[in-house]
């Protein structure tokens, strides 16, 4: 793309430039809500959402790109006056893997979180407060149906690709499993058809930091402000798992923090570290919202064949990348999902890229992930027939 | 039947074992190549023939090659690659100088021929003149063009020669509806398991009596 590299300024981090959140509201009290997973019903709904790029004439060279759990619609850009870059900004952008000259690239913030979206948080029509616990549980399925609601009112039909990580990539799954037709190309990254005892324990202990933080008043703190203790925690213990025992290794080693020498103040860098991440996270992160959505990940199931229920063969493109330090997502996730795949006769592409990083990875091996969603998006887009007959 | 009929030559240079395998498999279909390297095969039977192209290959660097040559490819290793796919889910299954890099040969080539309608099998013949020559008259290990490696380096667990393959498919049932043989570039007829080098068979699973 000739126009892209013209304005080189492609890995500087603000390859998109300002961008505005939007939302997009549907369903009120009389009908046009969301009826959930669990039965129940939810109205009205606001999704909080970025686009990136121009939708073309012909309506099919839109990406859906979905969030982590912790993530939210800003995943690309900066937003006016604030030095912000978007959680994905070295893969969504002019010239990048996800190229906005190209493709129009959607990210909404789920429903469930607290970036904009309802959740939680929001306000209850029906008390004119805070929901708090009386939000309804929500699904990835519900995430997922919601986003088809946007897709929808975005007057689009068919997705060109859905793509994410960990979270992001079972929400993509949850796509192929819920609206196969809708989607041609699929990009799950660093995620699983189900969260192992495993994960679901770590999971487990984030809440329990959460509820036993007695600020956290059974969910009912909207008045007096988070649980702030409970909530940094929990924090804590996510980074612990985003990161591996190398990258902990290279980052901090065991490096000493400078002054304060009193008891159990933290000697360490990487007790720094996370004790900053933590009290970062309390400042934009919702508590009980890391409740409902670690929860959705718990539950969320589509092995033994619910991933393609609703079709077989699947008719949609997968590219699935692991990470070989991932220990919270490992590649024997992956590679159980591939399995699923070739069960269904799938065409798909997998890899496991050599990083040290971890989970995080997905967010910071940026050369090899350009590489393949790039080469797969132009394979999608161009179709030349090969993969459909 | 010795070859699928020819259907459009390939220009540039392509290796002749490519070439061979090229001319065998049928435009439009279904294609898995089991340790597919850098994806020079497939990106021709998919750009010449038409193909829809899966591979099946190891090496993380031969993945980049094969996605930025725009084909589908699982990483994976031979002997678990086949194992999730129903039946005759593809019309061929090609396994190019990588059987003799798999132990268990015999699940290898079963599983090859209940994935595939058909399967390519392309390797190194250890009976070919200049092998013998090595073994006969200097008492060595062979290294020839088309097995290069020493003793001690070479990633081959299996050594075995075009008559030893014809053997194993008729003691197992295994039809061979044809084979290629190769002198490096030259493809030859006569006195294959002396001459060639390479060998390319294209194998199917016994016809079923019952229905």
């Amino acid at each position: 793309m000739g126009t892209s590299e013209a304005r080189g300024i492609l890995t500087d981090g603000r390859g998109e430039g300002v961008v505005e959140t939007q939302r997009f509201t549907f369903g009120s009290a009389a009908g046009g809500g969301m009826r959930l997973e669990n039965g129940e019903a939810l109205a009205p709904v606001t999704l909080a959402y970025e686009t990136y790029g121009t939708l073309n004439r012909e309506r099919s060279n839109a990406v859906l790109v979905c969030h982590a759990l912790s993530g939210d619609a800003h995943a690309a850009g900066i937003h006016r006056g604030l030095d912000n870059p978007g959680w994905w900004d070295d893969m969504i952008g002019p010239g990048k893997a996800f190229d906005t000259d190209r493709y129009f690239v959607i990210c909404s913030n789920v429903v469930g979180g607290c970036k904009g979206s309802t959740g939680p948080s929001s306000t209850n029509p029906a008390t004119g407060r805070p929901y708090a616990l009386d939000f309804p549980v929500i699904a990835v399925a519900d995430m997922v149906e919601a986003q088809r609601r946007l897709v929808d009112h975005l007057g689009i039909d068919r997705l060109l690709a859905v793509a994410g990580g960990s979270m992001g990539g079972m929400q993509v799954l949850q796509w192929v499993a819920s609206f196969p037709g809708r989607v041609r190309s699929a990009i799950p990254i660093a995620t699983a058809l189900r969260h192992s005892p495993q994960q679901i324990a770590f999971n487990e202990v984030v809440r329990q930091s959460i509820m036993a933080d007695p600020e956290w008043r059974q969910g009912n703190y909207y008045e007096y402000g988070q649980p702030a203790k409970g909530l940094a925690v929990a924090r804590m213990i996510g980074h612990i798992t985003f990161m591996s025992d190398r990258s902990m290794e290279e980052k901090f080693s065991r490096k000493r923090k400078n002054g304060g020498f009193r008891k159990f103040d933290p000697d360490f860098e990487v007790e720094g570290y996370l004790r900053y991440r933590g009290d970062a996270f309390v400042k934009r992160f919702d508590a009980n919202s890391y409740l409902y959505i670690t929860k959705a990940m718990d539950r969320f199931d589509l092995s033994g064949g619910r991933l393609f229920e609703r079709t077989i063969p699947l008719d949609t493109r997968f590219l699935v990348i692991s990470f070989e330090s991932d220990w919270l997502y490992p590649s024997s996730q992956s590679r159980e999902l591939v399995r699923e795949l070739k069960r269904g006769a799938a065409d798909a592409t997998y890899c496991e890229i050599r990083s040290t990083y971890g989970h995080d990875a997905f967010l910071v091996e940026i050369e090899e992930q350009t590489h393949l969603v790039r080469h797969f998006l132009e394979r999608t887009f161009n179709g030349n027939g090969t993969f459909r007959r | 039947m010795e070859t699928e009929p020819f259907a459009g030559d390939p220009s540039g240079p392509v290796r002749p074992d490519h070439r061979i395998i090229f001319e065998m498999i049928d435009p439009g279909s279904k294609v898995l190549d089991l340790g597919c390297g850098n994806g020079d095969l497939g990106s021709l039977l998919v750009e010449r023939k038409n193909v829809r192209f899966q591979g099946i290959e190891l090496d993380e660097d031969a993945i980049y090659r094969c996605v930025g040559k725009g084909l589908s490819v699982f990483q994976g290793d031979i002997e678990s690659g086949l194992a999730e796919y129903p039946g005759g889910s593809f019309d061929f299954v090609i396994m190019n100088q990588t059987l003799q890099e798999v132990r268990k040969i015999d699940f290898a080539i079963r599983e090859g021929l209940r994935v595939g309608r058909r399967l390519v099998i392309g390797f190194p013949n250890f009976a070919c003149l200049p092998c013998r020559v090595m073994l006969f008259f200097r008492g060595k290990a062979p290294v020839t063009a088309s097995l290069p490696h020493r003793w001690f380096d070479t990633p081959n667990v299996r050594f075995l020669s075009i008559g030893d393959m014809r053997d194993f498919c008729a003691a197992g049932g295994i039809r061979v509806l044809g084979a290629r043989y190769l002198d490096g570039g030259k493809e030859i007829r006569r006195w294959p398991n002396l001459r060639a080098q390479n060998a390319v068979f294209v194998l199917a699973a016994e016809e079923k009596n019952t229905r």
